[in-house]
């Protein structure tokens, strides 16, 4: 069985997959033939199954713990349960893909199973991390490894195995625009090397193009809107046919959301000699950085992973102790942000987090959005009012009764943005917002931004998301290991802040 | 990864040795330990233990680190202390603590747990999925620290401090705790996910990247410890000291 490398071929006759538990198909009805050495990108608005289609190829929806198929799919025509070493699956979260302690062990896991040999193993590892440059030696901690480097030990794990068919779920996703380019050229290389046939989800299409020759849409309930070339597909895109399967053609320009005052109006939140150092760490992760946050503005810092950028929206939300220097918001300008009560900070600033999750705590959406206004005693009716506004604002209306962790990854992502939004503070902070959202949140997301901006909120945007950044920000800092430089003049504080 | 807090030093002798040697040992020690209860068999040992680690390489270094096992060891003996009220009584008890406290410490900061996993899956026949499947949920312990550190954040960015009463923050702390086994069983299923997709329910025959060895050293090692262990017992015996537990 093991060291074939013949492309694989997919065919799906009437396929489809529901999860136990679930009323409603993920899949259903698929019809769809993937020639040995295709490279197909899957496209699709969130709820269109494709994920769903990647987990059935890899062999992962058998049994009937796990759900009830329909029809046909099958893998050079036999069930893919049966096919398992013909296929590479590699998936978006980078911690949650590899296995073992050290690198080469890590990578060596696939052909175990497959009961590959222990000599052609070790060939086969070092083969797997030249393709995908992995520049240390086998025995490096994974622990140790960056995310991008992580994502890249993953994918030599999945290369391993020798796959005939390499299924990509959303690999760069959780990667920053350097990161994502370096898994994407392993990926390339895997590609010239194997000659595999590629199955790819992906929702930033402008990148991958070069290493796709056919784009497949799927629209609600998994039927196919659109499959051909890559140019006939984002020609018929680029008329608005595709638009409510969430696709865009490749080389969109978003609508730059101007503000509606010109930016420098009150300071809400004013930073001073910002510096932290996490324990143990031979550098700060944060040097002396300033920054005022004016009412009515969106401030933006951009940056690579690890240059600190969360850590300073950290500081700015008031969750982190700052080890050096000062933060407060204007409403009590003489106490740091960080010394003050949860619900007076509440108050003043509200943050959302790179992983919309973390932020749920009760069991239905319109509890987490009276959850804030209860505990600063806002009277009943008010805050009532206030969560009825932000449903209908955010399209969560007919979802207020649901589970906040059944929701899309779209309506978890608004959800998140409505509960810190829930008590109107001045000031909102958020750390990529944008994180592993498809095309249509994240259009929806800056429409939101926009409008909370021209409201008269301050807000301060930590991303790498360089087009929403040029979406939505009215100023930009860039920050360099530590170290943040405005692109613009930075604004004296008023009297009234000056410590 | 290691056990402990620290890798362990792959240059001693101890981390040379193979883990189901080390555990076979710590077997052979304990059962004495288990059936007496007079302090000249413990402390017999405990002297012969004293002079073994080092020689292993488990220097002063290594039982600093090994703080977690200091502490459990010492809950230990103050619970027995508390339940009995006096000192003198509680010194063959407390022999036998360190007699087995000492040769496990041996074990866990000179064992790195792939080897151990290894180990028990080629040598002692562990099923894989267990062995290997352990190792991986290992390898996220220090991911959820990180975790909790950010729901933590997350509760007080949304007005929701740790509780200013005992119930409040027991409540807090429950919802907290909470969170974090939902965040902890998603990432678990990714993995498990991930792992089969890469083979690991296949049903075929596993081949092993890693060949775990007995060398000729484990096998005297072992000797080494019944020999020591069974002259211990001898010696307890002829002068009169052994006393069964149950007797």
């Amino acid at each position: 069985m093991s060291g074939r490398r013949r492309p694989a071929a997919v065919t799906a006759q009437g396929w489809g997959w529901r999860h136990a538990g679930r009323r409603a198909w993920a899949v259903a009805g698929l019809d769809l033939a993937i020639e040995a050495g295709e490279r197909v990108l899957l496209l699709g608005a969130s709820g269109s199954g494709k994920s769903t289609l990647l987990a059935g190829l890899a062999g992962l929806l058998h049994g009937q713990d796990s759900g009830e198929a329909a029809g046909r799919l099958t893998i050079d025509g036999v069930a893919p349960s049966e096919a398992r070493d013909r296929t590479g699956l590699l998936l978006q979260d980078p911690e949650a893909q590899l296995v073992m302690a050290r690198a080469g062990d890590d990578v060596a896991f696939g052909p175990e199973n497959h009961g590959v040999a222990r000599p052609e193993i070790w060939r086969r590892v070092e083969e797997a991390l030249a393709v995908v440059g992995f520049p240390y030696p086998r025995d490096r901690a994974t622990a140790a490894l960056s995310g991008g480097e992580k994502q890249r030990l993953a994918l030599a794990g999945v290369l391993a195995s020798r796959p005939g068919l390499l299924l990509l779920d959303e690999p760069t996703a959780n990667l920053d625009p350097a990161a994502a380019a370096q898994v994407r050229a392993a990926v390339g290389d895997a590609l010239a090397a194997s000659g595999a046939t590629l199955v790819l989800v992906e929702h930033r299409v402008a990148e991958w193009l070069p290493l796709i020759d056919r784009v497949v849409v799927l629209g609600e309930g998994t039927a196919v809107l659109a499959d051909g070339p890559p140019g006939r597909v984002f020609a018929a895109a680029a008329a608005g046919s595709l638009r409510a399967a969430g696709v865009w053609p490749p080389d969109r320009i978003p609508v730059r959301r101007t503000a509606r005052a010109p930016a420098g109006g009150r300071e809400r939140l004013v930073a001073r000699g910002l510096s932290a150092t996490y324990r143990g760490a031979p550098v700060p992760a944060v040097r002396s950085a300033g920054l005022t946050l004016p009412a009515g503005t969106a401030t933006a810092v951009v940056g690579p992973s690890g240059s600190g950028k969360s850590t300073l929206a950290l500081m700015a939300a008031g969750l982190l102790r700052p080890g050096a220097g000062w933060v407060v918001a204007t409403d009590q300008p003489d106490r740091p942000l960080h010394r003050r009560r949860p619900s007076s900070l509440a108050r003043a600033v509200g943050t959302v987090f790179q992983n919309p999750e973390h932020q749920f705590i009760t069991p239905t959406v319109r509890r987490e959005l009276l959850l804030a206004p209860r505990r600063l005693g806002w009277p009943t009716e008010r805050a009532q009012g206030r969560a009825d506004e932000l449903l209908d604002r955010l399209g969560l209306t007919t979802l207020a009764e649901a589970n906040p962790f059944t929701l899309s990854g779209g309506q978890k992502r608004r959800l998140s943005v409505a509960t810190a939004l829930s008590v109107a503070a001045p000031v909102l902070v958020l750390d990529e917002p944008t994180f592993g959202q498809d095309a249509r949140t994240w259009d929806e997301l800056a429409d939101l931004l926009a409008g909370v901006r021209d409201e008269g909120g301050a807000l301060l945007i930590v991303s790498h998301d360089e087009a929403f950044v040029a979406a939505v920000a009215d100023r930009t800092f860039v920050m360099t290991a530590g170290r943040l430089t405005s692109l613009q003049p930075e604004p004296e504080p008023s009297a009234a802040v000056v410590r | 990864m290691t056990l402990l807090l620290a890798a362990p030093d792959p240059n001693t002798v101890a981390a040379r040795l193979n883990p189901v040697s080390k555990l076979t040992a710590l077997a052979v020690v304990s059962v004495p330990l288990l059936i007496s209860r007079d302090a000249t068999t413990s402390g017999l040992l405990v002297g012969i233990e004293l002079v073994a680690l080092p020689m292993l390489g488990i220097g002063p270094r290594l039982l600093r680190q090994a703080w977690p096992l200091a502490l459990g060891l010492g809950t230990l003996w103050a619970a027995n202390f508390l339940a009995s009220g006096s000192v003198t009584g509680l010194l063959p008890v407390s022999l036998r603590l360190l007699a087995l406290g000492l040769p496990g410490l041996l074990l866990v900061a000179s064992t790195d747990p792939t080897d151990l996993a290894d180990a028990l899956v080629q040598k002692w026949r562990a099923p894989a999925r267990v062995a290997y499947g352990a190792l991986a949920a290992f390898r996220l312990i220090p991911l959820l620290a990180a975790e909790l550190l950010t729901l933590r954040r997350a509760r007080r960015a949304r007005g929701i401090g740790l509780g200013r009463t005992p119930v409040g923050w027991a409540r807090t702390a429950t919802g907290l705790l909470f969170a974090l086994l939902v965040q902890a069983l998603r990432r678990a299923v990714r993995l498990a996910a991930a792992m089969d997709a890469r083979g690991f329910d296949a049903t075929g025959p596993r081949t092993f990247a890693r060949p775990s060895v007995l060398h000729p050293g484990d096998w005297a090692f072992v000797a080494a410890t019944v020999l020591l262990v069974a002259a211990v017992v001898a010696t307890s015996v002829l002068t009169g000291q052994w006393r069964f537990l149950l007797a």
